[in-house]
């Protein structure tokens, strides 16, 4: 069907390293929304200001550049660490810091903070008669947080989390520019070396739209089975 | 001034007169990519999300796919294929055309406006399919033919529920923009980008540019939440 040039496995290589990434940083991404959100629904102010801060810095922020000041400043600092280290300790300390690394750092931070604004809002949607339900049957707070406001929250995150996964995936092209060698970056290589631009870029733009529309269909599955006893208003 | 600041500032040897001056560059030109494809793609994609609400498949099918494709892959991989794409159209090279794909900023402009046409035609769209049956109703009944009624009830309406999503698509449109830096456009990330490689410095060259752009994108959010005090007036509280 198509005549990759001898580019195919390295193609499908980076499309493997474009799904690890993008689930690494999920992971990353759920956990920090999890924390930023209880953080801002703590009450205790130093919390509060901190996740806002987070929330806050990181949406003025191009994902770009946060990118590059990771990867680059990354790597300064931790020059700067294992110089440190040797000089005062004389230990023998040092860490390459990879793209790849970076990468699931940056979109990880970057979409936690979005994370954090949706489970905020699923949080506030469990119905306050649930949680002091819980109360009177004595559970402690990690208890209904863990078995009450959880499971009643993700219903109403999953609509969220699905959105911010999608834009994830596709940014996640980016970590390319940083060296990593995804599917976007072999494209670009074998698109100069063979001057074909559209004959690699075509096929990474499909797969692109294949995990996309296979994740819509999944989210939209996921979200019959959280809502299945739910009655609809409507 | 705080002696640190005053102390800091004698010491340091990047933020030269030269080196802000380039930060200026850049700014100008994000600003020019932005506003001008923003302002583009706005154009565009009011007709489209208008024929993407026709009954006729044969009208919105196209535009469908059109903000699918648009919407479901990286723009990162859009200006790719745009900027190396243009120059292997054959003959283009002879035409006019390439003297104005030739330039990056030409290319990047199409991608970028492109991209947030897609996106704005499914934010209006959303919004027009959302406008209360009684509205359209009641301007039946006054008469009004379908160009009146799109014109005067419509979109007047859509605009309103349209610009709380719109904002954010302006600001995604702005960070989304910083890619341009990549197909050798100096904008602001590429102002940073070449100062951090000539003095080696990232901490100092990207945290500027993440507050110059940190600025612009506050600057953003109070406009538009200026816009929408001003379009959403009518439902304020009376008290307040």
């Amino acid at each position: 069907m198509f005549d990759l040039k001898g580019y195919g496995p390295a193609l499908a290589e980076g499309a493997l390293v474009t799904i690890e990434l993008a689930f690494f940083s999920l992971a990353l991404a759920l956990t920090l929304g999890l924390l930023g959100a209880s953080a801002k629904l703590s009450g205790n102010r130093l919390l509060v200001g901190f996740a806002t801060t987070y929330t806050t810095l990181i949406r003025g922020v191009p994902d770009l550049v946060m990118m590059l000041l990771f990867y680059y400043g990354g790597q300064v600092a931790v020059n700067m660490l294992s110089d440190y280290l040797w000089e005062a300790y004389d230990i023998d300390f040092f860490f390459q810091f990879d793209p790849f690394i970076s990468g699931v750092v940056t979109i990880g931070l970057i979409f936690g903070a979005y994370m954090t604004e949706t489970f905020r809002g699923a949080f506030l949607a469990v119905d306050s008669g649930q949680i002091e339900a819980a109360r009177a049957y004595g559970f402690t707070r990690w208890h209904t947080f863990r078995r009450v406001m959880i499971p009643q929250m993700l219903r109403h995150a999953l609509p969220g989390i699905g959105n911010n996964w999608q834009v994830l995936l596709k940014t996640t092209a980016l970590v390319s520019i940083i060296g990593l060698t995804d599917m976007v970056r072999v494209a670009e290589e074998a698109a100069k070396a063979e001057r074909m631009p559209f004959h690699f870029f075509i096929p990474v733009a499909a797969v692109y739209l294949g995990l996309t529309a296979a994740s819509e269909l999944f989210i939209k599955w996921l979200d019959k089975r959280a809502n299945a006893g739910v009655v609809q208003g409507n | 001034m705080p002696e640190f600041m005053t102390e800091w500032l004698s010491q340091n040897d990047i933020f030269t007169a030269m080196t802000l001056m380039e930060y200026w560059d850049g700014l100008v030109t994000t600003v020019h990519l932005v506003f001008l494809s923003l302002v583009i793609g706005l154009v565009v994609a009011v007709p489209l999300a208008i024929l993407r609400t026709v009954r006729n498949p044969f009208v919105s099918g196209p535009i469908w796919l059109f903000t699918y494709l648009f919407r479901g892959t990286p723009l990162l991989i859009q200006l790719y294929i745009i900027y190396y794409g243009v120059a292997q159209i054959p003959g283009i090279q002879e035409t006019f055309w390439w003297v104005v794909f030739r330039e990056p900023f030409y290319p990047a402009l199409l991608a970028f406006t492109l991209n947030t046409a897609a996106y704005t035609t499914e934010i209006i769209r959303g919004a027009i399919v959302s406008t209360p049956h009684g509205e359209i109703e009641a301007a039946k009944a006054y008469g009004m033919n379908w160009f009146l009624r799109m014109r005067r009830i419509v979109l007047p309406s859509a605009a309103r529920r349209a610009v709380q999503a719109y904002s954010n698509e302006v600001i995604f449109m702005l960070h989304a923009s910083a890619i341009a830096s990549v197909v050798t456009i100096v904008d602001l990330t590429g102002a940073a980008r070449n100062i951090y490689s000539r003095f080696y410095a990232p901490f100092d060259a990207f945290i500027f540019v993440a507050l110059c752009y940190m600025a612009l994108t506050f600057i953003l959010v109070f406009v538009f939440r200026k816009l929408e005090n001003h379009l959403l007036r009518h439902q304020k509280p009376v008290s307040s």
